[in-house]
């Protein structure tokens, strides 16, 4: 590090490493600002979206805040502390109270953003309302197939056992209300302004049912039933992706959402075969 | 007592018999030898890990050019992470780092097993051979994720070919488990019982820390990965059902398996996996602090604070492995203890980063590649810890949950970080154990072209994640939304490309310095720790005739009144005379 | 050579270790010896037990969290496994008893005592392959319900774990034999038993978890 005879001055290496973080907190923030045109969230579409997207503002205000603190910080130390000569540093090392500062007011915000995000999960996984529009998903080797009731709003009975290729939703052959069951491939509809709750399963491997436009995705794990709800607030066609790898064809299984009127939705309903 | 003779004479004079070649190089229970072994056999893993990352990128950004099928893909994608992970970052910092360092730190001639420590790196390199073998079976390596989630992983219908590959990982993975755990041990009782006189846990140096306390780590998180990859063996080649549940419809036929669960697997697999990846940043912390401190010439701010903040880290990280699992379809109150747990475990992380900072302000920085990789190393891991963040809230982790954020997220703490910490540590021990410098042009050239190709292949991720771009994808093309991410993924692969070539610089640097770089003295960063003090390249017993009699701590950097701007742990101060001041 | 040499100090006893403080300090003091509290071989084996102690937690835990699910039937207890688990009580007996002999200095007796130990053991391995035999026999196999797979994965892991101590107790028998153990040095010995005796309880453990708990 140090020849005998040379004079240490690392002012220059000093400002050539302060200019290089500088660079990285200078291009990592207008980065983001640039992305925010063209790649960023997802155009929303649910009620329960704008409560997960306030919280992740609120996070990414949190995280800036300390990604430029810190790298300002080293910045300035590498720009003004090189070893010049022969020249001592200092030899402090221990201070309770900066210690004491940057504990608890790292933790508080932790506790704060925390409490902010429990409020939110719980709203996500609260039980869903009583009109909510039903749909029972399954998840197979690389389609997404959906099952909605028949105008009595019930779904027949099924059973693992049933399940073949056909129908991977093992409706039990016994039960007339599975005649008036509707059943489609890679197409979900649903009804603008009104709450879906959806059931989701998987007959092969895990995979994951993912609408990123409504902020929601929950594995579809065979052996097990799980239902998530939302509400769609704004009408289209949206994507269905799977979010788990689930084999060699994962990246070709895709669905399409579409968020309709009421109406609409009941002609879409009618003309799909059982 | 006569033991104790003898065994101090025979460390004198190291000319014992000629030891074969095969004693000294292959089967050597020398922890330097078996270091270097581990390093080398290391450092070529990273090679193919990151080949297999070239490949990855190459397809991603120039996806028409047929590169790989989507098998292949999966494939590649599989083994980069294997690779990187178990056979590179694990078993460099542990094997590597942990071997090289531990006994001459700490005053010891060797590790307190030298057999088993053979052992240990015998048994690492039929893990090695395994995985590479896999490349070469039919139907090739696994294709499933490093993280081989049950049912998929479990059932070779599933996942089309014969599924050998898959086979094999689990195989290559229970060689390296036990080679680690046989490694935790030997590390454990070393560090605990052959600290030289004078050398206190309190005294010790945070690399020292660092390796301990992923010791501990590895010991407790291990055996549980061992427990997986046996069930799910035997769920592939001897059809039990730990992991698959009744009735399975796979490629048209229902499986014979019953009775399983697949979130068993996960719960497994990240009770786990989330200490292995604190194993992979504890000990880069402890390199860090070392590096910051030495050239920085500065005590490190806050010793106490760094010990405690290591343990709270190693031990929380047992304590927050479902936030990978926050929408697998485990108990949404699971999700929320969860949450809890992984937002405290950043406040440690937030101290850490802190302290090197205070350490830096009021310093003497020498600007050496060790160091600039030290101080890479801070802002890679708060980039890292920070998107970090986001994902620990699990509302928001619902949207970002296997999206390139959370690959973004991990590439910048894992990744980049630990590599760092490892190139930085290679720097700065290559002259105590080759008795060479690397050279300081190539080595601000790899740096800082290393760091620009960081944050321009992995920040970009961040953008795409939040648009919601899927991991594991072979291509886009099924999604509108991500019909214009081509162009950043051209700038990714661009930046990975130049990120892998700038490792060369490193290699060559690295070889070149071994025969031709200049001749460095015992202690060329005048650094204080007790392997700074001794002969270079340590010889056989580490010590010569006496070990080292301890004084003080690592960090006696610019003490005032002291006649240079560094003091040894092995200087003892000169009885304070009445009436003077300062030390001797 | 060097490295045996190594290998066979007790540095705790010898050297001193570690010593106290905490810090920083003026450097002045002398440190003081301290004597390692537990040897080499105990603290690594202490290690050992612990890592061995997760692995059969985790598999506890698969086996707790499987057989809350439905379908769950137990397995008749092969009655074999009564007379394995005596066996195996005793050879902990025997090994015991060898080394409060080598405390007092008689090597004759430690020689009985672990001749008898590792002759129990291999007795308790045959034992419990018999007892798959048995099973198999009547048909239950490692996939035939998930009783019968987490027996059949508790009892081999547990037996290779044996494997391990019947071939620590090998080298421990041969170091008998060639009278390397004295009443002031036997930690070989104590570092074994420690073992032996965990894998002892460890098998009561699984036999009670398997069959009663």
């Amino acid at each position: 590090m140090e020849q005998p005879g040379r004079v240490v001055d690392e002012r220059r290496a000093g400002r050539w490493m302060s200019a290089l973080i500088m660079f990285i907190l200078v291009a990592g923030v207008l980065s983001f600002v640039w992305s925010s045109k063209d790649y960023w969230l997802l155009p929303l579409a649910s009620t329960q979206g704008l409560t997960l997207d306030n919280l992740f503002y609120a996070i990414l205000i949190l995280t800036a805040i300390p990604f430029v603190l810190v790298h300002l910080f080293i910045g300035l130390s590498l720009w003004r502390f090189p070893a010049r000569g022969t020249e001592r540093a200092a030899h402090w090392h221990e201070h309770l109270g900066a210690e004491l500062t940057w504990t608890i007011v790292p933790t508080i915000a932790f506790i704060v953003l925390g409490i902010y995000g429990e409020i939110v999960w719980a709203h996500i996984y609260s039980a869903p309302p009583a009109n909510a529009l039903q749909v029972q998903v399954v998840g197979r080797q690389f389609e997404w197939e959906f099952r909605y009731p028949g105008p009595d709003g019930k779904f027949g009975r099924t059973a693992p056992k049933f399940v073949t290729s056909g129908d991977p939703f093992g409706m039990d052959p016994s039960d007339p209300e599975n005649q008036q069951n509707i059943v489609t491939v890679n197409e979900m509809h649903v009804v603008l302004n009104r709450p879906v709750s959806v059931r989701i399963t998987a007959i092969d491997v895990i995979h994951s049912f993912s609408l990123p436009n409504f902020r929601m995705k929950q594995d579809a794990v065979p052996g097990r039933d799980v239902s998530i709800w939302f509400t769609p607030n704004k009408a289209g066609t949206y994507q269905i992706v799977c979010a788990q790898l689930c084999g060699v064809g994962h990246y070709t299984m895709r669905g399409n959402i579409t968020v309709e009127s009421q109406s609409a939705f009941d002609q879409w309903l009618g003309s799909q075969g059982h | 007592m006569d033991a104790v003779a003898v065994h101090e004479a025979g460390a004198a004079h190291e000319t014992h018999a000629k030891e074969t070649f095969f004693r000294h190089y292959i089967f050597s229970t020398d922890h330097k030898m078996i270091g270097k072994q581990y390093f080398l056999t290391t450092m070529f893993m990273a090679l193919v890990g990151g080949g297999m990352a070239m490949l990855m990128r190459d397809h991603l950004a120039w996806p028409n050019n047929g590169v790989l099928t989507p098998e292949q893909y999966l494939q590649a994608v599989t083994m980069h992470g294997t690779i990187m992970i178990f056979f590179f970052l694990t078993v460099m910092l542990t094997g590597g780092f942990g071997n090289l360092l531990i006994p001459l730190m700490i005053g010891a001639r060797d590790m307190a097993f030298p057999v088993l420590n053979m052992i240990s790196y015998w048994t690492f390199v039929p893990g090695v051979i395994t995985i590479l073998a896999s490349f070469f079976v039919p139907g090739g390596p696994a294709g499933n994720g490093w993280t081989a989630y049950a049912p998929l992983s479990a059932i070779p219908a599933a996942e089309g070919g014969a599924g050998l590959g898959q086979t094999l990982w689990l195989v290559a993975l229970l060689f390296v488990v036990i080679s680690s755990l046989f490694g935790s041990l030997n590390f454990l009782t070393t560090i605990l019982n052959m600290r030289t006189r004078g050398l206190s846990m309190g005294r010790l140096p945070l690399t020292i820390w660092g390796i301990f306390i992923t010791a501990v780590l590895a010991l407790l998180s291990f055996p549980v990965l061992m427990a997986g990859l046996g069930l799910l063996l035997l769920d592939r080649v001897a059809g039990t059902s730990f992991f698959e549940p009744t009735n399975l419809l796979v490629g048209g036929q229902i499986s014979t398996h019953a009775g399983g669960d697949a979130l068993l697997w996960q719960h497994l697999f990240w009770f786990f996996g989330h200490p292995e990846v604190y194993i992979l940043i504890l000990t880069p912390m402890g390199i860090v602090s070392e590096i910051i401190s030495t050239f920085s010439r500065k005590p490190i701010f806050g010793y106490k604070a760094m010990i405690l903040s290591l343990s709270a880290i190693g031990f929380l990280s047992f304590l927050v492995w479902g936030h990978h699992m926050f929408v697998s379809g485990m108990h949404p109150l699971l999700g929320a203890a969860f949450m809890g747990s992984t937002i405290i475990i950043a406040v440690p992380s937030a101290i850490k980063t802190f302290n090197w900072c205070a350490t830096l302000w009021g310093g003497r920085i020498h600007f050496t590649t060790a160091m600039l990789f030290a101080i890479g190393f801070v802002s890679v891991f708060v980039t890292g810890g920070l998107s970090g963040i986001f994902l620990a809230i699990a509302p928001v982790d619902i949207y970002l949950h296997d999206t390139y954020f959370v690959i973004a997220h991990f590439h910048f703490v894992m990744a980049s970080a630990s590599l760092f910490a490892i190139l930085a540590g290679t720097y700065f021990w290559f002259p105590k154990f080759f008795g060479r410098l690397m050279n300081e042009t190539l080595g601000k050239i790899h740096f800082a072209l290393t760091f620009l190709g960081i944050y321009g292949t992995f920040y970009p991720m961040h953008f795409i994640g939040l648009h919601s771009n899927d991991r594991r994808l072979y291509d886009n093309a099924a999604y509108p939304f991500l019909a214009h991410t081509g162009p950043i993924d051209v700038f990714v692969s661009l930046s990975a490309f130049l990120l892998g070539a700038a490792q060369l610089i490193f290699l060559f640097n690295f070889f070149y310095s071994l025969k031709y770089g200049p001749v460095a003295d015992t202690n060329p960063w005048r650094a204080n720790s007790l392997d700074w003090q001794t002969p270079t390249p340590p010889p056989h017993g580490n010590w010569g005739d006496e070990l080292p009699t301890v004084y003080r701590w690592p960090y006696d950097y610019s003490v005032p009144g002291a006649k240079d701007d560094y003091i040894p742990q092995t200087v003892q101060a000169a009885p304070v005379a009445a009436g003077a001041g300062g030390e001797a | 050579m060097p490295t045996q040499l190594v290998e066979r100090a007790r540095p705790g006893a010898l050297r001193g270790v570690g010593g106290r403080g905490f810090g920083p300090s003026d450097g002045s003091a002398l440190p003081s010896r301290e004597p390692a509290l537990v040897s080499n071989g105990l603290l690594g084996v202490a290690a050992l037990l612990t890592a061995v102690i997760i692995l059969f937690l985790a598999l506890t835990s698969a086996y707790l969290y499987r057989r809350q699910e439905a379908g769950w039937s137990t397995l008749t207890v092969p009655a074999v496994l009564w007379f394995n688990t005596l066996v195996l009580l005793a050879s902990s007996g025997t090994l015991e008893w060898g080394r409060r002999r080598i405390r007092l200095g008689d090597a004759a007796g430690l020689r009985r005592g672990v001749e008898a130990t590792g002759g129990l053991g291999l007795v308790f391995v045959i034992g419990q392959i018999v007892a798959w035999r048995q099973l198999a026999a009547q048909g239950i196999f490692l996939t035939t319900n998930p009783h019968s797979s987490f027996f059949y994965v508790l009892t081999a892991t547990h037996g290779l774990h044996m494997l391990g101590g019947l071939a620590a107790l090998a080298i421990v028998t041969v170091r008998t034999w060639q009278g390397r153990y004295t009443a002031a040095h036997h930690g070989g010995i104590v570092n074994c038993a420690v073992y032996w005796h965990f894998l002892d309880l460890l098998w009561v453990y699984l036999f009670v978890l398997l069959f009663w708990a």
